[in-house]
Parts: C-alpha cells; structure tokens; sequence
C-alpha cells in the first residue's frame, strides 16, 4: 500500500516535469537587469510585482509565547501603518516559532537561513537562541533586529556570540541593571536589597548586574534568590528573603510570576514596607491587573515609551487584535520594523521598471549608521557593535488604578 | 421519495453538530489565521477549507449512516445536513451582530464575520454561506452515489490537492536545490499553495492512477524465492544508498530535521528496552539525556574550563555517567510498580534539570546561562580531519549511533536478557517465581536504557554547540514515550516509525505557527484510535491484542462513534 | 508484597537503605542547623505552614480527579490539568463581568458561588468530552495508549483555550471581604488562606462522601474492584464512568476557584504545573484511595513552602527555594522507599499494578 503510494507520486512528480518541460516557458531573467550588484554579500533582486521578504524569528508557541506574539503583532501594526509596502513593494511577512530554547533557535535558523529571499529578520526572542540562530542568519547576510534579547554578550566586541548584522531595540543588561542599581542607591536611598531571579537569561543577567553595581556603590546585596517562571505560591523564597530584611526587593521578570511576587511580598511578615522594584518586563497593563490592590507604589525601570504616538499604537493594536498588548516587547519590535524598513529605503537600488536591488553589506551598514530615529522606544541610535535603544532609561512607579504608571525619576 | 426512510434526527444531529464545530474552530482563531493560506491560489483558502471541512464530513456521516439508496432521500439528507450547519453560523453571525464576544472570545473579530459572508454585505453574504453549506451537502450526497472507484479517485484527488498545497512552501524548500525542478515548482505553485492549473493537473494525475489502479487485480504475481532474495537486497542497496545521500538531496533545512529525527530514534530504542521490552514505565527519561549532554559539556567546554577535553575523549566518560545514573535511579524504584515507578523517575528528570538549572551548582554546571562552546567531534586520521559542524555533516555520526543501537537492541531482544525482560513485563510475580533475578533484570534495562540516551545526549550537545536547562524539560520525555508508543510499544521498527511521525510531524507542521501544538495534539489522539497498537506493532503484541478482541465481552460499541 | 517469599536481604536492599538514610540523615542534619541558626522566625514558620496547608488543598480538589479516575480505569489521566484550566480560565470573564457592574463586591458570597459553578460546569463537561472523544474508544487498548491520547487531548485543549481567551493573562478581581487578615497573638492568619483551607477540607469531605455512602459511589467502587462483576450486577460500567469523569472534573473545577483565590492571574498554560504537582500528590498519597489523596497533597503543599527554608537553608546552599521540586521529590522517593505504594495506598495485588 505504502510502495504503491511512493510509486503514485513519484509517476506524478515524472509527469508534472514533463508537463514542465513542454508548457513552462522561461522564467525570470528575460531581460538582464542593467544593475551589476556589486556587494560583499550579494543582493536581494526583487522584481516589479515581487514582495519585500521580511521573516520573524520568534516564540509563538508554548509556555514563552506572549513575548514572541506580542511582538510579532507590534510588527504587524509597523506593517498596516506604513500601508503595507516598502518602496512601492508589498512586505511579505512571515516566520517560524523558535520556542525560547537553543534547540528551536537552531531549527528556526537553519529553515530561515534557507531562504534567500529573506532581506531581515526580526528575532530572536530569547537570548538563548541568539546563540545558536544569529550565526545561522549571518552566514545567509540577512540583518537581524532582536526586540527582546538582552545578553550582554550579543553585542560585545570581540565576543564569540557577537556577529556581524546582529542589532537589537532592547536594553543590553549592562545598561538596564547598572541604571537601576544607581537610582536604589542614589535616589531612594537603600543601602540593602535583595534579587531574584526566574531562571531566564535575562532575569538572571540583569539581577547579577544590578547586584555587582548596587554592591559597588557601596550598598550590601543580603541574597540574591530565584523563582520558576511558572511558580505561584513564592513564600518559601520570600519568607528567606525576609530573614535578612533588606530595603529592597529587585526583582526583574515577567508576568504572571512577577504580579504574584507583588501580591504576596505584602502578605510575608517582614516584608510589608520594603520597596519593590523590576524591570522592563513588568511594564505592561497586564501587571496592573496582576498586581492588584498591592501594586500601589511598585517601580520599574524602562525606557521612555509614553506620548501620543504610542496611544496610537496601543489603540491599533486594541482594535487588530482584540486585547491589550499582552507582553512588553512590542514597542521595541515596532522599532524593529521601522528601523529595517529605513535602511532598505536608504540601501535599496530601484531601476526604472520597478526592480529593487538589496545589497547585503549595504543594508548592513545603512543599519548601522542609524543616528537619532525617532521611534516609539525614544531616539534610536545604532552603535557599531549593534546596540541600537535609546539609553535613556526612566524610573516608574505603579499607582492603583491608574495606566501607563508614573515617571518618578529620569536620568 | 418515502418520508420514513429519512431521519431528521440524524440530519439535524449531524447538521448542528457540523455547524458548532465550525464555530468552534473559528473562535480558535484558525479560521482567520489562515484566512490568506490559499490553497489553491485565489480559488480556496485554508480558513474556507476549515469552514467547510466539518460541514462536508457532518454531512459525510450523516449519509453513511443513512441506508436507503434512494437518490431522492439521500441528496435531501445531505442538503439539509449543510444547510442546519449553514444556518448554525448564520446563528454565530447573527449573535456576533448583538452581543460583543469579542470581550471573551478574541478571535471574534469583525474580520472573522467578513470572511464568514464572503467579504460581501451581510444579508447577501450570510444568504451566499447558507447557499455554499447547503451546496457542500448536496455535493457531498452525489459523491456518496458514485460507484466505489470513483469515489476512491476522486477522494485520494482531493487528498493530495489539499495536502500538497498546503505543504508548498515546505515542498518549496526542498525542490528549489534540485535545479531544474525548481522550474517545475514555480509553475505548480503560486506565491500561496497551488496554482489553479497546478492543483487540476494533481488532481486528475492522482484522481485517475487511483482509478486506473482500482481496476486492477488485487493479486500480486509472486516471486520465486531466489528472485525474492534479489530483490530484498536490492532494497536494501537502495535504501542505504538513500540513506547515504540523503543530507545532500534533501538540502540543509530537512537535514535539521532527519538529525532531530535521529536523536528521537536513539533514544526512543532506549526507552523501547525500558518500556517497551522490560514494562517499567519511565517518565523522566530526559534525565540520562540531559546527563550525557552536561557531563560532555562540562567535559569538554573551554568556558568552564575544567577538563578542556575533546569530543571523543569526553564521550566514554558521558556513557558511563549515564551508565551509573541508570542504575542509581534503578535501586530505589526496584519495588515500585505501575505508576510509583512513573511518578519517581518523572521525579527523577525534574530533580537533574533543576540541579542543573540552580544557582547552587552554577560554577560548575553553568546554571541559567547554560554550557556553551561545547567542542564538536572531529573525525579522520592525521592530515585529514573532518569537524563535524553543520547538519549536514553530522547526520552520518547520529545515522552510524543508530545503526549501531538498533543492531544491539535487535541483539538484545533476542537473547537471553531480552526474555528475561519480557518474561518480567508479562509477569513479575510468576517471573520471580521461575527464578528469574529481578534485580539485575531490571538494573540492565534501566543501564541500557541511560546509555542509549547519554548517547543521545552527547550528541545533542555537539550538535547545538550550547546547552541550557530549558532543553531537558518533562516534555521531552513524553515525546519520547509518545514516539515508542505511537509506532507500538516493544516494536524496534516502530520506534523509526513512530520517531518519523512524532518528530518530524511537529517541524512539518510549522506550517501552522502557533496552532502547529494544536494541530499536533488532534493528529495523536486521531492516530492511537485509528491505530491503538501502534503504527508497526510488534508481531505478537499484536497478536494478543486481536486475541482479545473475538470474543468482546462488554465491548463499547466504537460504531457509535460519529466523530 | 511478597516478602515472606524472599526473607533474604540482598546487596540490592542494602544499597537502597543506604540511599534512604543518607536521605533522612541530610534532612535532619539540615533541619537541626536551620532551626539552630534562628534565622526564622516563628510567626514565619506559622506563615509558611498556612500557605503549604492552602496551597495543598488546591492540589487535593485535582488530585481527587487523577485517583478516581485511576481507581476505575487504571490510567493517568494527563489531560486532567487542561481540565482544572478550562474552569477558572473560563471563569475569570464572569467575574470580571461581575465587578464592573459592583455586584461581586456587593455580593461577594452570592459571586464565588456563581463563579464557582460556572468553573466547575466548564470543567466537568471539559472531562466529560475528553472521556468520551479520547478515552472510551480506548476502552481495550493497551495500558499506555490512552495515556497517549491523553497527552494529544492535552495539547489541544491547552491551544483551544489559548485560542479561545488569548494567550495572554487574565487576572481575577479583588475580593475585598477577603482582603485582610486576623491576628492571634503575634501570629498573623489570612482571610484567604483560612477560607481556602476550610472549603478545602470540606469539599474534600463532601467527595469523601459521595464516593463513599451515595449509591453512584458505591457504583464507582464496585466497577473499580472489578468491572465485569459490577457489569453483572447490573451496574452500566459506561455510565459510572461519565459520573467519575464528571466528579473529578467538577473537583477540579473547585480546586480551580480555591486557585484564584490565592493566585487571582489564569492563563492557558497555568494548569500543567499544578497539574503535575496534584499528580504526584495522588501517588505520594497512595493512588485511587481518596485520603490518600488528600493527605499526600497536604504533605506535598507543605514540603514545598517549608521544604527549602527548613531543609537546605542550614546546609548553606544559595537559592535554596529553587530546589523546591526536587526536595518535594527527593522526599517522594524517600517515602516510596519505605512504603511503595504510597502513604495510605493499598498494597498492590498483580491486577492493579
């Protein structure tokens, strides 16, 4: 039955061919294009009719999968306002799941490496699969944008995880962690705190740099402990915290683990006065509702992203997708986008019958040199080795009942 | 037209039935999903087909059960089957208008009523879904009138067009290394699924081999014995042969596959011996993976910096690692039976990934930030090296592991321990009795079973470079339970089978994104009640089970599954 | 089990008590040095035991699903924490529907109870549907191969409410007759947790009840001893079976609304953890004796908030809370050792195991 089978499909596959033979025609490459590319890397040649090829490379399945979908709808509102196209041409937007593990990265990478029609990527996710996956999409001289990986290595010169075409719009680690330590320190005026952690690289990362500059201004890290993602009932790891009675909590993860971090630090004796305090990844309207009643006076650091225009996103995304944005890495891969899709307009070499050239290396560099683009994470700035958000990192604190929470302190 | 013969309650039963799970699948979010996946390019989209889909196969049930042969009763049945369904989504419409279910349901978007009445003004589209489900229905009852051939033909036509086209950029992928084939592919498929010439060409292709096949004979002429010998070898010469350049054919994306593919086969004919041959049902079996991957990357990662040792050098030292964990793991779960011993080793996996994950052993064992630069294995003598870096290339070391696993656990089936094993899986209790050590029975299954999977492990860790602990969760060992199970527990053959299935399902399924789990837990379930013993079974299980079934004492009824 | 057979003690048994002891001996080592140092204090001790006991209750109610679907069928049900989800995740509109007309705060008794039934009826047709479409064609199969489908029936669940509701959280409202705590002599005890710990209890002794003095009960017992006699006695297997899936479903359903009343935030993954968690507990308790159930989770809930502090926090290892887990399963294999078929588990005869 199975042989029988093989054997259908192969006789359709031999008959198809011929039916290729006699009836297909010539394709493409009728007229030579007048453009001799000249690139390092190769061009993309789009033709007339022919869609600008723009993949993601995110987690939108399992456990992880509001960081990849929330982005990938930030990108796809960055589509709909810019009507669809780059340059005339309609962006043709699609992607694998990499599912926040090394594993799914390298699948994810090699699919997407494949394809030579791809002029970016937008990825990875997690920093895990950076590793794996970025060496994939450099070697095809694709540029990939993370919104969401923070691994200092990424973007470290002279690092092995450091390649060539990689940027990201998300805050390296080294920038966040050592702001937040800086202003417990400075403005609040602790002089103990304690950090945890939830097991991800980027929690991990940031808690151990905030813990190095907090101790080096000279304030004392009493313990430094960790959650699993998906943990609810934390008081075991509070109850422990609370035996060294720090001033401050710094505990920068996500949702839903750190709304029940929230709730709960106020409910462990010892710890009802002390501060709390996280990072980007508790800046959404999700932790106001997870937070509840206990949210009242809980900080975040996160870069600055309030005024009108990011209503506007808000209220688009609302109205495409029916909820609030559901992570916080939207705005940052809307960035993303924007940032691409200026760079293929300033590389792009348009012929007059509507075929666009891409050159690799020239994309490379067009992405690179991005200075002061306004975007809805602040003034974007590409440095040489890739780090491309706006430094400028504010302090917010949580009030109840009240969204996008306030600005208590900027640099 | 005789009124008895027809039944409402049937038509109206399957009709509503069609209908909900439209809806159903609608709010899901698939329906709009894939509202721009053609498969055929601008004739039919995977979101219509997913609408349609439960009205024709309501309709399809409806008919099977019903028995007149009278063409009258028969189209009625099925028109008004897909008109109730057609009515049911009137009905979501309709409510949609009123109530606002998008505060609940998010994916009961306008577009998804827009694509619901054709994108056309809602009394004139909702008029145009009913006409189509009605439509469906009667084409459904035609169908059922065709003498049997044809409606072999035409189904299997359908079949291959909805599949193919649903694959095409997968297809795509593979095809455009083949050269001039790739020419082909631009002219069966369009930017999204067929072209429309691509998809009838398919359809009458696959559509008349299956006729022209029905009207054979079924009797296959024999071959004499000799000449069957011939050919087995000659099988066998092309099939290693395929399997020689199979990387190269296939390109380096559907190497990644065959290489996950591998990894899943090695360790499933370890869990085989565990499971499968000696009936202790083990849960955690990512740990003597997770085992091997960390001791050669604690081994051999000049990060950490411990051993600094290469692939090769490391390799003995993860085998017999895994080989101690086996049998630490084995002592205390000796007495335990059934689902104690599941519970336990799933206990057993999650306490080696959390120790792995913990700050606790983080300097030696890299905690959340993982092992990286794990060292690659070199192959070759002298001058002449080989790395083993790309998919590609390290197909051929996890092909030479499983040759060389599926030899031994063939071996091993076959000996003594092997009946010793199943001797113990049938009986304990009368095992013991017969004199058999269950000690050490059970010690070497779980022994083997560790080493086959250390030796998953390792290369998983060359083969990623970088390992973290999120790779070794509780998932990956009921995937590897699931893939023995799915091809048929005990059966070495259906472990490959059953590997094939599972593991490459879910990377051919990336077709469907977010929905590919969704898609991915519907086709297991659909495959064990299709094939509860699997889809190789092993000869005498599967004789025991059809034992069981002459004589079904209390049997519940399956032909009252409609579904 | 069969040990008057083999009186003689092997090298294997030796290895396996040295394993046990070296167990006992690293808990009670870490137990004397933790409380020795003082590092917590008593009202802390108190806190963490009130929140393991509400924590176990929650895994009680799910575990009574696992051990009475075992108790019939002899198989794990995996999909059973798709099943807990789809109540509470379900939930979680009406009561916010509930609050923004003021009416869960006005009546806030008359508002879980509505949020109650709601979780519970979703979560019983949940299992019902899953039995029937998954598990009842099975019937004859081999042992492990509904466990199979229960892992497919699992994912598509999980990816059809993720569908349905979104893949991103909701969050529960605040109750505020909850909100609040009393205070007894230093030690503080709160609303939420006392309520979840009573409803707990008495939900569980409601189970209790039914399985063991209502006629449909007895039914179940008797088709879990043996299916063909009670098939004899006239008793329809088929039905008992719906009735059990349906039973343990509404538990879950419940187990789901005493969750949210601790940990008020759902989403489409939050069952696989306590799902897992309830699972062990039935087995740590002794599976398909209900009880056993519910002291297993008890113990479970309560290693897992005491477990790291009092074990490993005296024995100086960092970050001892993310080892919980794996104390909680050490621990397992330490009892399973000594009594392997769980605390209160029968001894296991050939036909059960």
């Amino acid at each position: 039955m199975l042989k029988q089978k093989f054997a259908a499909l192969s006789l359709v596959l031999v008959a198809s061919l011929l039916f290729a033979a006699c009836g297909g025609g010539t394709p493409a490459y009728g007229g030579a294009p007048a453009y001799e590319c000249t690139d390092a890397l190769g061009c993309v040649e789009i033709g007339p009719d022919d869609p600008i090829h723009i993949a993601y490379a995110l987690v939108v399945s399992g456990p992880n999968e509001t960081l990849g979908i929330d982005s990938r709808n930030g990108i796809e509102i960055a589509i709909a306002d810019t009507g669809g196209e780059i340059l005339g041409h309609a962006v043709q937007f699609d992607g694998e799941d990499t599912g926040c593990s090394a594993e799914g990265g390298q699948a994810a990478g090699t699919r997407l490496a494949a394809d030579p029609t791809i002029v970016a990527v937008i990825g990875t996710s997690c920093s895990s699969e950076a590793r794996v996956a970025v060496p994939l999409f450099a070697d095809a001289g694709f540029v990939v944008v993370s919104p969401s990986n923070t691994a200092p290595d990424l973007t470290e010169p002279g690092n092995a995880n450091s390649y060539p075409g990689y940027m990201r719009t998300a805050h390296n680690d080294e920038v966040q962690g050592a702001v937040a330590a800086e202003f417990a320190y400075n403005v609040l005026g602790v002089r103990s705190a304690a950090t945890i952690h939830d097991g991800s690289l980027y929690a991990e990362k940031l808690q151990e740099v905030f813990a190095e500059s907090f101790a080096a201004l000279g304030g004392t890290v009493t313990t430094q402990e960790a959650v699993d993602p998906n943990q609810t009932d934390m008081s075991s790891v509070l109850t422990s915290i609370a035996a060294g009675s720090p001033e401050l909590i710094y505990f920068p993860i996500f949702m839903p683990a750190g709304g029940f971090l929230i709730r709960q630090a106020r409910t462990t004796p010892g710890l009802e006065a002390t501060e709390l305090m996280g990072a980007d990844g508790l800046f959404s309207p999700d932790v106001m509702e997870g937070g509840g009643a206990e949210i009242e006076g809980f900080m975040v650091s996160s870069p600055l992203v309030q005024g009108a225009e990011y209503d506007a996103f808000v209220a688009s995304y609302e109205e495409t997708f029916g909820t609030t944005p559901i992570s916080i890495f939207h705005a940052h891969a809307y960035d993303a986008y924007m940032l691409i899709k200026a760079a293929i307009e300033a590389a792009a070499i348009v012929q007059n019958d509507g075929t666009i050239f891409i050159p690799r290396q020239a994309l490379r560099d067009a992405m690179y040199a991005t200075s002061n683009f306004s975007g809805l994470t602040g003034n974007l700035s590409c440095t040489p080795t890739g780090d491309c958000a706006d430094p400028y990192i504010a302090v917010y604190e949580y009030h109840a009942g009240e969204y996008p929470p306030e600005v208590i302190w900027q640099p | 037209m005789s009124t008895k013969d027809f039944d409402w309650k049937l038509v109206l039963r399957s009709g509503l039935l069609g209908g909900a799970i439209a809806i159903l699948l609608s709010l899901i979010g698939i329906v709009t999903g894939f509202n721009e996946t053609y498969i055929i390019y601008k004739v039919i989209t995977f979101g219509e087909l997913l609408v349609l889909g439960p009205i024709l196969a309501f309709s399809f049930a409806a008919l099977r059960r019903t028995s007149s042969s009278d063409s009258g009763v028969r189209f009625t049945t099925g028109a008004l089957a897909g008109l109730t369904s057609g009515l049911v989504l009137l009905a979501f419409v309709g409510i949609g208008q009123v109530i606002n279910l998008r505060a609940v349901f998010v994916n009961a978007s306008p577009d998804l009523y827009a694509m619901l009445s054709y994108n056309q003004s809602l009394p004139i589209g909702m008029l145009l879904r009913l006409l189509v489900s009605g439509l469906v229905g009667l084409i459904v009852a035609g169908f059922t009138l065709l003498p049997t051939r044809l409606k072999q033909a035409l189904g299997q036509g359908l079949i291959y067009v909805i599949l193919i086209g649903l694959m095409g950029r997968l297809i795509g992928t593979v095809m455009t290394n083949w050269g001039f084939v790739s020419l082909l592919f631009e002219w069966m498929f369009a930017s999204s699924g067929m072209s429309f010439l691509g998809a009838i060409v398919l359809f009458l292709l696959v559509g008349g081999l299956a006729y022209w096949r029905a009207g054979r004979p079924k009797v296959k002429p024999r071959l004499e014995p000799k000449k069957q010998q011939t050919v087995r070898w000659a099988t066998l010469a092309g099939v290693g042969l395929v399997l020689i350049f199979l990387p190269n054919i296939l390109g380096l994306w559907f190497s990644e596959i065959l290489d996950n593919v591998g990894l899943f086969i090695l360790m499933g004919l370890g869990l085989n011996i565990v499971v499968g041959f000696a009936g202790l049902l083990d849960l955690g079996y990512v740990a003597f993976y997770a085992i091997g991957a960390y001791t050669i990357g604690v081994l051999t990662s000049p990060e950490l910096g411990f051993f600094n040792l290469t692939f090769w050098q490391a390799f003995p030292f993860a085998l017999i690692v895994a080989l101690i964990a086996g049998v630490l793991l084995g002592l205390p779960i000796l007495k335990m039976r059934g689902d104690y011993l599941a519970i336990v080793t799933l206990g057993f996996g999650e306490i080696i990934r959390l120790l792995a994950l913990s700050d606790w052993l983080k300097p030696w064992l890299g905690g959340t930030q993982g092992i990286q630069r794990i060292e690659r294995p070199v192959i070759g003598l002298g001058n002449f090296t080989i790395e083993l870096i790309s998919q590609q290339q390290l197909y051929y070391l996890i092909l030479a592991g499983i040759i060389l696993v599926a030899f031994i656990a063939f071996r091993l089936r076959d000996s003594r321990l092997g009946r010793t094993w199943m001797a113990l899986r049938e009986d304990e209790d009368v095992a013991v009795a017969m004199g058999i050590n269950h000690v050490a029975t059970k010690l070497t299954a779980f022994a083997m079973g560790a080493l086959f999977s250390g030796i998953g492990g390792t290369i998983f860790a060359a083969k990623i470079g970088s390992i973290y602990p999120s790779s070794f969760q509780f998932l990956v060992s009921i995937n590897i339970l699931s893939l023995i199970i799915v091809g048929g527990i005990g059966s070495i053959p259906g472990v490959f089978v059953g590997a094939l299935a599972l593991m490459g399902l879910p990377e051919l399924l990336r077709e469907f994104a977010e929905y590919r789990y969704l898609f991915y837990g519907a086709a297991l379930v659909a495959m064990m009640l299709y094939k509860p013993e699997g889809l190789w079974p092993e000869a005498r299980l599967k004789l025991e089970l059809h034992e069981d079934e002459i004589p079904p004492p209390g049997d519940p009824v399956p032909s009252t599954e409609g579904s | 089990m069969f040990r008057t057979a083999r009186q003689r003690i092997t090298f294997s048994d030796i290895m396996v008590w040295v394993i046990g002891l070296s167990i006992a001996v690293v808990v009670v080592w870490g137990t004397i040095s933790t409380l020795q140092s003082g590092k917590y204090s008593a009202e802390s001790w108190f806190d963490l035991v009130i929140k393991g006991l509400a924590l176990g209750g929650v895994y009680a109610l799910i575990a009574m699903g696992y051990t009475l679907v075992y108790g019939i069928l002899r198989m794990i049900n995996f999909a059973h924490s798709e099943v807990f989800m789809s109540g509470p995740f379900t939930a979680v509109f009406l009561a916010q529907a509930l609050n923004e007309s003021g009416f869960l705060n006005r009546q806030p008794l008359l508002s879980i109870l509505a949020i109650a039934v709601v979780s519970m009826l979703v979560s019983m047709t949940i299992a019902i549907l899953v039995e029937r479409v998954a598990y009842r064609p099975l019937r004859n199969a081999p042992r492990l191969v509904p466990l199979i489908t229960a892992i497919g029936a699992s994912f598509f669940l999980q990816y059809t409410f993720r569908g349905f509701y979104g893949s991103g959280f909701e969050a529960y409202p605040t109750i505020e007759t909850l909100n609040g705590s009393w205070v007894f002599g230093g030690v503080q005890l709160f609303k939420t947790q006392a309520v979840v710990i009573i409803s707990a209890f008495l939900m569980m002794f409601l189970l209790y009840a039914i399985v063991m003095w209502s006629k449909l009960g007895k039914a179940m017992r008797a088709v879990s001893e043996d299916k063909e006699a009670a098939a004899l006695m006239g008793i329809d297997v088929d039905k008992i079976i719906v009735f059990t899936f349906a039973l343990g479903g509404a538990a879950a359903g419940a187990g789901g609304v005493l969750y949210i009343l601790q940990f008020p935030v759902v989403h489409f993954y939050m069952g696989f953890i306590p799902g897992l968690k309830a699972f062990t507990a039935a087995v740590l308790g002794g599976i398909g004796n209900v009880p056993g159930a519910f002291l297993g989770s008890m113990v479970l809930g309560l290693l897992e908030s005491v477990g790291p502090n009092l074990f490993l926090d005296g024995l100086g290892i960092p970050t001892a809370s993310q080892l919980k887990d794996a104390i909680a399963f050490i621990i397992l294999v330490f009892i399973l050792i000594f009594r392997p078929s769980g605390i209160l588990g029968e001894r296991l005869t050939k036909s059960k195991a």
